[in-house]
């Protein structure tokens, strides 16, 4: 009766079935079927992709072409004809000095991408020393009840998504463990809906921004006492805060929305609350649920940038704003590897979502 | 198994000495429903009077919107009474029960369950003191007499619409309810599938003989089935217009019945009084 599991269906089931395209592609075992569904799934965006490459580069050649151009005819205004040659020079040389500061071009941003990844390796190389350099030092604070000394040294770019990622999945879980017990009990109950839905109402469309300030006023009076950073607490709370919505709504739409024929065949059966809650209401608005809680996630990464912001908090938005504040020849290129890391990663968690609600909901939905 | 199932046996109200024993399993009497609209109360029943016998097999027709499922939901428990009132064996029912067994039009099982799981859910309900292993057992027996004995640990969504609703008659036999109510269990089916779903409910039916009462549209299944066929006159303030009594033995086949020569007497008068 166990069906086989086969590397077909788990990429299936992930919303990922052009990758079996793929493998008839190198198993040679490709019929005409096949072939244009290779052209539909792999070969068109393929081509679309090169052809979003070039568009971007034509655009930020052109952009590229107008900031100099600029530079140039404000040298000559301002210093003269001799000055405007110069500038001309040097920006035809590649000089890092009079570089026009614009929209990146692909390859310009691909070095950046490199270049943040050899930088993180040093950084790891040198955590790993500094690791090892103290590791007899630490066991002995360690074992004299004193704090282990700490590396404190620049967070690479990964170390940053890390981060990130730590933060979006704290805020997620929050607002998870918050809206879906609220959501069950507004679903159940009209008296409860009618008491929590102007409340709902009302927060739904707040800003993150707004949210991290309420946050804020809160979390630095209750920790007062603490010596820890509260940057970290601050954000993982507003962007669970701000994410949680769409999970309450969602839920609170499943429970109260259960086919009735079920609530007629849980009422003959004489089913306890109990039962009731879990053995049908819940396992029948698990799809809406889903649906929130994918949702929650994606709105919890997209509000992320925004509030590590705000809350100088450790992750890819206090990257993304040092290297605008940072202004040096490359920043422009790495906030674009950050813009791509940051799609990426929302793409991913979304597969991740779909993947686990697939495995536990009734009805199969197909990803996009 | 079957001492669990003895245990539980109808509790008769009737033979407890203070009422005079009776046959009645199923007493309507005066039964009024009004539903509100925009434009005014719509009176779908009025003084409908039904009483239904133990072990009988009632089918009922009528067109289409007279009221049957308003009545059928009513005797479930789960449609408010507006005015009369519906006693199973002599008491006044106060909402749904799993002594009423209901098999509805659409299969309504959990489709997140398997077809044992469903049948349990009812099982567990009203045999709380049987062991798992006595629990499964029950289950297990119903299913096999559906026919469904290789499909225990598929999901029901799994299943098609046919098996689906044999899981629905096991799971509606398997709680051992005093009356039965299917309301079109077998109106989303094809025909085909009809007349097997037909068979195997009367097959069932015939080593049970739990009171039945059983909405239908279809003439031929309404004779094949019922001990007697009960017609509805048209709404508003619908009621009961006629009954006719099916003089076939039992356990029938759908061969014997067709060719007894009172099957197209039966049929006749059936239409005539759905024509006019
Ligand atoms: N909840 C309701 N509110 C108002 N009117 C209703 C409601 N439910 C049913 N009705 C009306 O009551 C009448 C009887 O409905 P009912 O569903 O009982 O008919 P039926 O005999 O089962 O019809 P069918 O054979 O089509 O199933 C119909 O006119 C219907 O429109
Ligand atoms: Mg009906």
């Amino acid at each position: 009766m166990k069906q086989s599991i086969t590397l077909g269906k788990v990429t299936k089931f992930m919303g990922l079935g052009f990758l079996s395209t793929l493998k008839a592609l190198f198993t040679g075992k490709l019929e005409k079927e096949d072939f244009i569904k290779f052209l539909r799934k792999i070969v068109v965006p393929l081509a679309s992709i090169l052809l979003f490459i070039g568009l971007w580069h034509l655009g930020a050649k052109t952009l590229y072409d107008r900031e100099a151009n600029f530079k140039i005819e404000k040298a000559l205004e301002d210093q003269g004809p001799e000055a405007a040659e110069v500038m001309r020079a040097c920006i035809a040389s590649g000089d890092l000095s009079c570089q026009p500061n614009t929209l990146p071009a692909p390859a310009q941003v691909w070095e950046s991408y490199k270049s943040l990844l050899r930088d993180h390796n040093i950084i790891s190389a040198d955590k790993a020393a500094f690791k090892e350099k103290t590791a007899a030092l630490n066991a002995k604070r360690i074992s004299e009840g004193r704090a282990p000394i700490v590396y404190t040294g620049r967070p690479s770019f990964i170390d940053q998504i890390v981060m990130s990622l730590k933060t979006v999945f704290a805020g997620f879980l929050l607002a998870l463990v918050i809206a879906i017990p609220i959501g069950i009990l507004i679903g159940l109950s009209p008296t409860l809906k009618s008491a929590f839905n102007w409340f709902i109402q009302i927060f739904k469309p707040v800003s993150p921004v707004v949210w991290y300030l309420l946050v804020f006023m809160i979390v630095k009076t209750v920790l007062i006492d603490s010596t820890e950073d509260s940057s970290f607490v601050i954000s993982f709370i507003s962007v669970g805060l701000c994410s949680m919505w769409a999970t309450l709504v969602n839920t609170a739409m499943g429970v109260s929305s259960v086919d009735k024929d079920y609530i007629n065949v849980a009422k003959v059966l004489k089913l306890g609350p109990f039962q009731k809650v879990f053995k049908v209401i819940l396992p029948s608005s698990l799809p809406l649920i889903f649906t929130g809680l994918k949702i929650t996630l994606s709105v919890a990464w997209m509000v992320l940038i925004a509030i590590e912001l705000l809350a100088q908090s450790p992750g890819l938005g206090l990257f993304v704003w040092e290297e605008f504040q940072n202004g040096a020849n490359d920043s422009n290129s790495k906030i674009i590897v950050a813009m791509f890391v940051i799609g990426i990663i929302g793409f991913l968690l979304d597969r991740l979502m779909l993947t686990i609600q697939n495995t536990v909901s009734f009805n199969k939905n197909e990803g996009l | 198994m079957n001492t669990v199932l003895k245990n539980r046996s109808l509790l008769d109200i009737s033979d407890n000495g203070l009422f005079p024993p009776s046959n009645v399993m199923l007493d309507l009497k005066h039964l009024k429903k009004v539903y509100p609209t925009p434009k005014g109360d719509y009176v779908v029943l009025e003084d409908l009077n039904l009483q239904i016998m133990k072990e009988e097999f009632v089918t009922i027709i009528g067109h289409s919107g007279c009221g049957k499922t308003t009545m059928l939901s009513m005797i479930a428990g789960l449609n408010k009474i507006s005015g009369g009132n519906i006693s199973v064996l002599g008491s006044h029912i106060k909402g749904p029960g799993p002594d009423r067994g209901v098999i509805f039009q659409a299969p309504s099982l959990m489709p997140w369950m398997t077809s044992l799981q469903n049948v349990l859910l009812g099982v567990n309900q009203v045999f709380p003191h049987a062991t798992k292993a006595q629990r499964n057992d029950i289950a297990k027996y119903y299913l096999q007499k559906v026919g469904l004995e290789d499909a225990f640990h598929k999901k029901a969504s799994d299943l098609s619409q046919g098996m689906q609703q044999r899981v629905g008659i096991a799971r509606a036999f398997a709680i051992k309810p005093k009356v039965l109510l299917l309301d079109e269990p077998f109106g989303m089916l094809d025909s085909l599938t009809r007349g097997e779903l037909q068979d195997t409910l009367i097959e069932i039916w015939n080593k049970e003989k739990i009171t039945a009462v059983m909405i239908t549209h279809d003439v031929d299944e309404a004779i094949f089935l019922a001990d007697r066929v009960v017609m509805m006159t048209s709404g508003p303030k619908a009621k009961i217009g006629d009954i006719l009594e099916i003089d076939f033995q039992r356990p029938r086949t759908r061969k014997t019945v067709l060719e007894h020569d009172d099957y197209y007497k039966y049929r006749k008068h059936l239409i005539d009084f759905l024509e006019h």
